[in-house]
């Protein structure tokens, strides 16, 4: 009865983000702009063709990059505008728990950046045609990217509670994805490396993104990974909620 | 019915709302007036569960909005200051939207969507974008969104403000013809709309309450308050002064405005006596001077109310 009412409630709330994401000409160009930049990066900066290997590394390795700028766009509408309009206390004196409205609008972005991820298939089709390429590492590649961007719109929802400023909103979010990409990067953790003590360097990398998305480009789907991602988008939320909250008080 | 139990909101050092309390029961409407940044907005603000309180709570229909406030907020139906609505959305969508959430659903949600659009006087309009609507308009799709569920008890944070004079007297209709199976709170700024639609009237200043009684009894505390106001054909004015003073049960008598046309005065009986006009009357036309109008004040809540918040 009572999950019955949650999934009620969460469904509205999807439903209507999700017509404000397709309802506006911003989202067929945020899907365009994220289809050439991969293809670009893809096969002019990467050589794809040239490097001649039937698997989808090339493609794979720059998701983060893309993601970076391109997710906090996303998100720094979702709950900047609602602030913006007042439409906050609109929502947030149905009888619906805050819980329900930020996981209803997650759910809601997610799903958009997961269908602008699926339209990136033409890749794999090119792949599949013009060789003979590993499948499980394209899937968990796939479930990898999409794991990750979840972790990145966390952040950018945390970050869209914070200002009625999309821009601001947009700005925090990248810093923090930043910090978090980079937590992982290689040649960050070599410098870190050279005059940290062995288990800080681990801490660090393994807060980041990159690391965490590595061993899934190679088909390898570990728990441990998953369980990474789910909890960095766990965490966001839950400090979206604690942040609403304050707004309040 | 609506309990508000010592309800305060301090922002930082500034406390907003100073330990307010009082009961509105169903069949009742409360308007709340006060000058602006009294406090009536946060107050309807902690009712709904929208701003937490800072000391006290709210019960509404017997949930406390601090320990159940999704089964208060169920029975309540708000309409916000400013009206916020989507803008993005189409009237029809909005209203969907706001009736799935309540929990409506299927040829029922549309059902309930429809009569709510054809009572709010929406029909016209319901498949055209908010943003493209005048305030007007707005106000009413919010008002909408506010009585879909046709809740038990309606808390409205100026319903009538950006309408025009038309669209206020149908609102008040509105409201009035709700009241009986609701318990209403309305807080306003209009005057003439406590006059009008409230049975009782609360006003707030600096956070807290400095008068809970009904719109009669509050205008009565107004010092012309059974005074009569007589006006005169021009006449001496020191006669007429002495045949009211003359009228047993008056106290005291007070020359307004003296032309070359009128007299007008302003006779004020020791208590509010109904004979006294008739008294006055009786004098004043044994004596032959010329009553052009003869009314007895009932004083004027503007009045009491500039009294009373500036006191």
């Amino acid at each position: 009865m009572k999950s019955e009412a949650i999934l009620t409630h969460v469904s509205a709330i999807f439903k209507r983000e999700i017509k404000a994401y397709f309802g506006s000409p911003v989202a067929y160009v945020f899907i365009a702009v994220f289809l050439l930049l991969i293809g670009f990066f893809t096969f002019n900066i990467s050589n794809f063709f040239e490097m001649g290997q039937a698997d989808l590394r090339a493609f794979f390795e720059w998701h983060p990059w893309l993601y970076l700028f391109l997710v906090p766009a996303a998100a720094m509408r979702l709950w900047a505008e609602e602030l913006r309009m007042g439409t906050i206390e609109l929502v947030l004196t149905f009888p619906i728990t805050p819980g329900e409205v930020i996981i209803g609008k997650f759910l809601a972005a997610w799903v958009f950046i997961g269908i602008a991820l699926a339209l990136t298939f033409p890749m794999v089709i090119t792949v599949m045609y013009l060789g003979d390429p590993d499948p499980g590492p394209i899937v968990t590649g796939y479930i990898g990217s999409f794991l990750m961007a979840g972790a990145f719109l966390g952040v950018g929802s945390m970050t869209s509670a914070i200002t009625r400023s999309q821009v601001i909103s947009f700005i925090l979010a990248v810093v923090i994805c930043l910090f978090f990409i980079l937590a992982g990067f290689t040649p960050i953790t070599e410098m870190l490396a050279d005059w940290a003590p062995r288990w800080l360097t681990t801490v660090v990398s393994s807060l980041g993104f990159l690391s965490h998305f590595v061993s899934m480009q190679r088909g390898v789907l570990d728990l441990r990974d998953i369980l990474y991602f789910c909890s960095v988008i766990c965490f966001t939320l839950f400090a979206n909620g604690i942040i609403l909250q304050y707004k309040r008080a | 019915m609506i309990e508000v139990k010592h309800l305060s909101k301090s922002f930082g050092p500034h406390k907003a709302v100073d330990r307010i309390a009082f009961t509105v029961q169903k069949g009742e409407i409360l308007g709340f007036l006060g000058p602006n940044g009294a406090g009536k907005s946060t107050t309807m603000r902690m009712i709904t569960g929208f701003v937490p309180p800072s000391g006290g709570t709210a019960v509404i229909g017997g949930h406390d909005i601090l320990r159940e406030p999704v089964a208060a907020q169920k029975k309540i139906g708000y309409l916000p200051e400013n009206a916020p609505v989507y803008p993005d959305m189409t009237v029809f969508a909005y209203l969907d939207f706001c009736a799935q959430i309540r929990g409506f659903s299927g040829s029922d949600r549309n059902r309930q969507v429809m009569e709510t659009i054809e009572r709010c006087f929406l029909s016209g309009v319901e498949h055209q974008t908010v943003s493209t609507l005048s305030k007007g308009f707005k106000q009413r799709v919010c008002f909408a969104q506010s009585i879909l569920h046709d809740p038990e008890y309606l808390i409205l944070d100026e319903p009538t403000d950006g309408l025009d004079p038309n669209q206020k007297h149908e609102v008040r209709l509105m409201i009035r013809k709700m009241s009986p199976e609701k318990a209403i709170i309305l807080s306003t700024h209009i005057l003439d709309e406590v006059e009008a639609v409230c049975s009782r009237a609360i006003i707030i200043s600096k956070g807290a309450i400095v008068a809970d009684d009904t719109p009669e009894n509050l205008k009565a505390r107004s010092p012309v308050h059974g005074a009569i106001s007589v006006t005169l054909a021009a006449t001496d004015a020191d006669a007429f002064i002495a045949c009211a003073r003359s009228v047993p049960g008056i106290r005291e008598v007070a020359v307004i405005e003296r032309t070359s046309a009128a007299l007008k005065a302003r006779i004020f009986p020791e208590t509010a006596d109904p004979l006294a006009a008739e008294h006055l009357m009786t004098a004043l036309s044994e004596k032959r001077f010329e009553v052009k109008s003869l009314f007895v004040e009932q004083g004027r809540l503007d009045e009491v109310f500039r009294a009373v918040t500036t006191s």
